[in-house]
């Protein structure tokens, strides 16, 4: 199967305290969507993963860089295009959304123009052309009274609402990825399942792959097809929802699952992983999950572990794994 | 009392002051390491800052000699010879007078000339940083106490207090402050002191506003909070929690104000209502030895350079402190 | 919105009257009535004609309580004069200060404006210059370019300015003034140059901090993420919305253009609202600058509330408010 988006050891680094020193946020990072599919991308606060979405676009802020790796989109590398290049894909072939809508858009434009002008950036279209496909997005993603809506100003909509319009702006270049960061989370639940359903039916009628960046593992149940999970820069974890959800390989997954309150019998009292995630600059040599592992062993402190293929597209990354 | 006496306690108790605002804000936890920091950023800015702050404390500390002496002098002065002067101008390192070629008393002695009066250019220039070192000292002393009180009063308490002191600040705030220094200067009368009060008064508006504004932030915050659950006393909360933890951005707006006060005195001594032995003042006397022919620009130039050297010298250092302490929050309270 | 403006209304009429009274404060109570007669008529004026001229300005009524007439105050006189523009006679000369302002304000007009008109668009301009070369050599010598002319006091970029491009290079006249138009240009022409000259400095490097703040924003990293270059990131998304803090820094600066202008004025021989200012200094006209100042806040007041009014023209979420 030909994937649509292969990430192959994705370095992005940040400096240092230190001068003329740089720490990697994203270490050595594997990642691939296949054409339609939804991949989520799960893990804890600063583990990574934002970043990664920005680097696959050359987004990230500075002074953060891509320092390595490869990133290609349906076979062609995208690292290293000139700036107009890039300035083509993205939006038109790879379009994103973001974690706070409240932010995100424009708040002196009207939303309107911000998604026609999302449209204009790709395509020759007149005005009227341009308003008419904003009308039909407004009306695919669910805004209420679109027409009048397309002269609102960010500030008059609600957070549902200006989520909805940030996923029509991203959808204007009719692109075959979305990359959505953490989609939902500043946003009610109830608006939460309505986003998350929005762009389930979205997928399935546009055949858009989807790479879903979530911190909710019941976000992931939703939506996704395969899931990966990322631990300080590291995905220690990937596979098919199903197992990795269901039988989990890795200590970090099974805790992050046992600390799910959905998945707590009444009365028990939940579970959770000692600790807190370790910052960039101070990641302990071997296993970086080490100093939290209920099942460490002294090689875990010394050596990092290589990925371990398991069933058929999945693989975990844990020494317990080898040598059990 | 005598002049070089209430200078010596100025200078001393703005020492002090300073002394109390690092201890102020090495209580603070935002604070503590990244101050040291500044040194290694930029290391010239702060050597020169240091090196005008030692000139200006060695100026200030003066006595007599034994009672027949006339004049106090100071450490500084006693660089100098005591019968330095000339009779009038002559170039630098010159053996003899600019006109007329009169003989000097102290030939080639002079580095950097001597002005109108036969002073010594260099002598003088580093008097002005003393001066300056009152400038910024003084009125610091006199507005930022009183400044970071009401700001944090009004803060805290909001209601009537706020809106007073609200009230005070926009009206204080709306006369442009170069007027507002000239129209006080004129009726405290000139002198340094008074100069000082007049720079204290248009200068505590942005201290103030920075202390009210943050202390609003501050009054929501969880440690604040849970401190008035458990009924400590509004005294003891502004004292431990809320000064503290706003005093960075007291330094900010110090070091930032501090090159303003300077510039502005130069623009009172212009008016010839400035401070004496202040840059300023040297630049307005020498203002017309430039229309002269040959052009005298030693006198000019000295006190030129030793005033764009400090201002430029607290502008990066200034730059350096604001991105240690805080790189947001500054603008979005002003 | 309207409520807003309002609002805004209000805060200017309420600080018109706390600058009065300060005003009051300061010259009338503060200021010693027979100091300030001294100082009019000289240290040796006999005490005759001391009383006499705090009669004939008023001095011998109540200043802010008469049981008998409780309006005929100093205090309800400074008001109501101020607030009708009757400025009455200077203490130096007794002309009629209104005369006199309203020969000045053609001369500082003529500074000011082109002063204003020049300088802000050519910082701003060069502001998003410097912040669109973020991170290069540009962008940092450009910051170190501007941290060098704001360091420099306005009194040099004068003395450089009349010295280098008026003595030796013989460009402009050193100074004066014609009230002719066409004459006046080129007298105005180089202290306007100077005044330009010397607000570049903080102007740029304030003006590429707001520039840099915004370009920091989410809704600038949505534009690129839609796939919009450099340039039009800039003008069509920093810039609209870096109008917002551009508008309240340059509202603040009006009243510098007033103190930049005093300085300009005096010093290049323009007859203007400046110099009648450092004539009050220089005379002990406590008259005139009282009435200075005090125009000088009310221009900072209007320039206030005209800017709340152009936010709702800039911003939506006020307008719509």
């Amino acid at each position: 199967m030909s994937d649509l988006l292969a990430v192959e050891g994705l370095v992005t680094t940040f400096p240092g305290r230190a001068p003329e020193t740089r720490i990697p946020v994203v270490d050595r990072v594997d990642l691939r969507v296949a054409r339609g599919e939804a991949l989520a991308l799960v893990g804890e606060s600063g583990c990574g993963k934002s970043m990664t979405a920005l680097s696959i676009l050359s987004l990230v802020p500075k002074p953060g860089r891509v320092e390595a790796g490869s990133v290609r989109l349906a076979g062609a590398e995208l690292r290293g295009l000139p700036a107009t290049a890039l300035r083509r894909i993205r939006g038109a072939r790879i379009a994103m959304i973001f974690q706070e809508p409240a932010t995100s858009l424009n708040p002196v434009q009207r939303v309107g123009a911000q998604v026609m002008e999302a449209i204009a950036l790709h395509e020759r279209v007149s005005g009227a052309e341009a308003r008419r496909r904003a009308l039909a997005l407004f009306e695919a993603v669910g805004i209420p009274d679109p027409e009048a809506r397309l002269r609102a100003y960010p500030h008059q909509l609600s957070g549902g609402l200006k989520q909805r319009v940030m996923i029509s702006i991203a959808l204007a270049g009719r692109p075959e990825l979305l990359i959505a960061d953490e989609p939902t989370t500043a946003l009610d639940v109830t608006v939460q399942a309505q986003i998350l359903a929005l762009l389930r039916a979205l997928a399935a009628d546009t055949g858009v792959a989807i790479l879903l960046i979530t911190h909710d593992l019941g976000v992931v149940n939703e939506i996704a097809d395969r899931v990966a999970v990322m631990y300080a820069g590291r995905v220690v974890e990937e596979g098919p929802r199903a197992s990795v959800l269901g039988a989990p390989r890795h200590p970090y997954t099974q805790g992050l699952l046992r600390s799910m309150p959905s998945r707590a019998r009444p009365g028990e009292r939940l579970a959770e992983i000692p600790g807190a995630v370790p910052a960039a600059d101070a990641w302990p040599p071997g296993c970086r999950f080490a100093p939290r592992c209920a099942i460490a062993m002294d090689v875990c402190r010394v050596r990092e572990p290589e990925a371990t293929p398991l069933a058929a597209d999945a693989a975990a990354r844990c020494h317990a794994l080898v040598t059990p | 009392m005598e002049t070089h006496v209430v200078v010596n306690v100025a200078i001393a108790a703005s020492v002090a002051g300073l002394v109390i605002g690092v201890a102020l804000l090495r209580r603070s936890r935002h604070t503590r390491e990244q101050l040291g920091g500044i040194g290694r950023r930029r290391p010239v800015a702060t050597l020169a800052l240091a090196l005008y702050f030692a000139v200006a404390v060695l100026d200030s500390i003066s006595w007599r000699d034994g009672a027949g002496a006339a004049e106090p002098r100071s450490i500084v002065d006693r660089w100098f010879p005591a019968d330095f002067a000339e009779r009038s101008y002559s170039a630098p390192l010159a053996d003899v007078e600019f006109y007329g070629g009169a003989p000097l008393a102290h030939p080639g002695a002079h580095w950097l000339g001597t002005d109108i009066l036969g002073r010594d250019v260099l002598h003088l220039a580093l008097g002005g940083a003393r001066v300056a070192l009152l400038i910024g000292g003084l009125t610091s002393l006199l507005a930022i106490p009183l400044a970071i009180l009401l700001g944090v009063v009004a803060g805290w308490f909001g209601g009537r207090i706020d809106d007073t002191v609200f009230f005070l600040l926009s009206t204080l705030a709306s006369i442009p402050s170069l007027l507002l220094l000239v129209a006080l200067v004129m009726v405290l009368g000139t002198g340094a002191v008074q100069v000082c009060i007049a720079l204290a008064v248009t200068s505590w508006v942005s201290f103030c506003r920075v202390s009210r504004a943050e202390t609003l932030k501050l009054r929501e915050l969880d440690y604040v909070q849970a401190a008035r659950a458990l009924g400590a006393s509004h005294a003891r909360i502004l004292w431990r929690h809320v000064v503290p933890n706003l005093m960075h951005l007291v330094v900010i707006t110090f070091v930032l104000t501090f090159s303003q006060l300077v510039l502005s005195e130069a623009i009172l001594s212009w008016l010839g209502v400035g401070i004496d032995g202040s840059w300023g003042q040297m630049i307005d006397q020498a203002r017309d030895e430039l229309a002269r022919d040959p052009v005298i620009g030693w006198n000019l130039g000295a006190a030129s350079v030793a005033l764009f050297g400090l201002i430029l010298a607290v502008n990066r250092v200034g730059d350096a402190v604001r991105d240690v302490l805080d790189p947001r929050t500054l603008r979005e309270l002003q | 919105m309207i409520a807003y403006l309002l609002r805004r209304l209000v805060w200017g009429a309420v600080t018109i009257l706390g600058v009065l009274l300060f005003l009051f404060w300061l010259f009338v109570l503060y200021a010693q009535p027979e100091d300030v007669a001294r100082r009019a008529l000289g240290e040796k004026a006999p005490p005759e004609a001391i009383a006499q001229w705090l009669v004939n300005h008023g001095y011998d009524r109540p200043a802010v309580w008469n049981p008998e007439a409780p309006l005929d105050t100093r205090l309800f006189d400074h008001l109501s004069r101020m607030l009708r523009f009757d400025f009455g006679a200077s203490d130096a000369d007794d002309a009629p200060i209104a005369a006199r302002l309203r020969s000045g304000i053609g001369p500082t007009l003529g500074v000011t404006l082109p002063l204003f008109a020049i300088g802000l668009p050519l910082s701003l301009a060069l502001a998003l210059g410097v912040a669109f070369f973020r991170d290069t050599y540009i962008d940092r010598l450009g910051v170190v370019v501007c941290v060098l002319a704001m360091s420099v006091s306005i009194l040099l970029y004068i003395l450089g300015g009349q010295f280098l491009l008026g003595k030796l290079l013989r460009w402009f006249p050193i100074s004066g003034f014609d009230p002719d138009p066409g004459l006046a240009l080129r007298f105005l022409a180089l202290p306007v140059f100077v005044g330009v000259l010397a607000g570049l400095g903080s102007d740029v490097r304030f003006f590429r901090t707001v520039f840099l703040e915004e370009t920091g924003r989410d809704y600038v990293r949505t534009a690129r993420a839609k796939g919009a270059g450099d340039a039009r990131v800039m003008l069509r998304h920093v810039l609209p919305n870096a109008m917002i803090p551009v508008l309240s820094a340059v509202s603040l600066t009006i009243p510098f253009l007033f103190t930049g202008s005093l300085l300009l004025e005096s010093f290049f021989g323009i007859p203007g609202l400046g110099s009648i200012t450092v004539e009050a200094i220089q005379n002990n006209d406590f008259a005139t600058l009282r009435v200075m100042v005090y125009l000088g806040a009310l221009l900072f007041i209007a320039v206030q509330v005209a800017t709340d009014v152009a936010y709702t023209w800039v911003d939506p979420r006020v307008r719509l408010e």
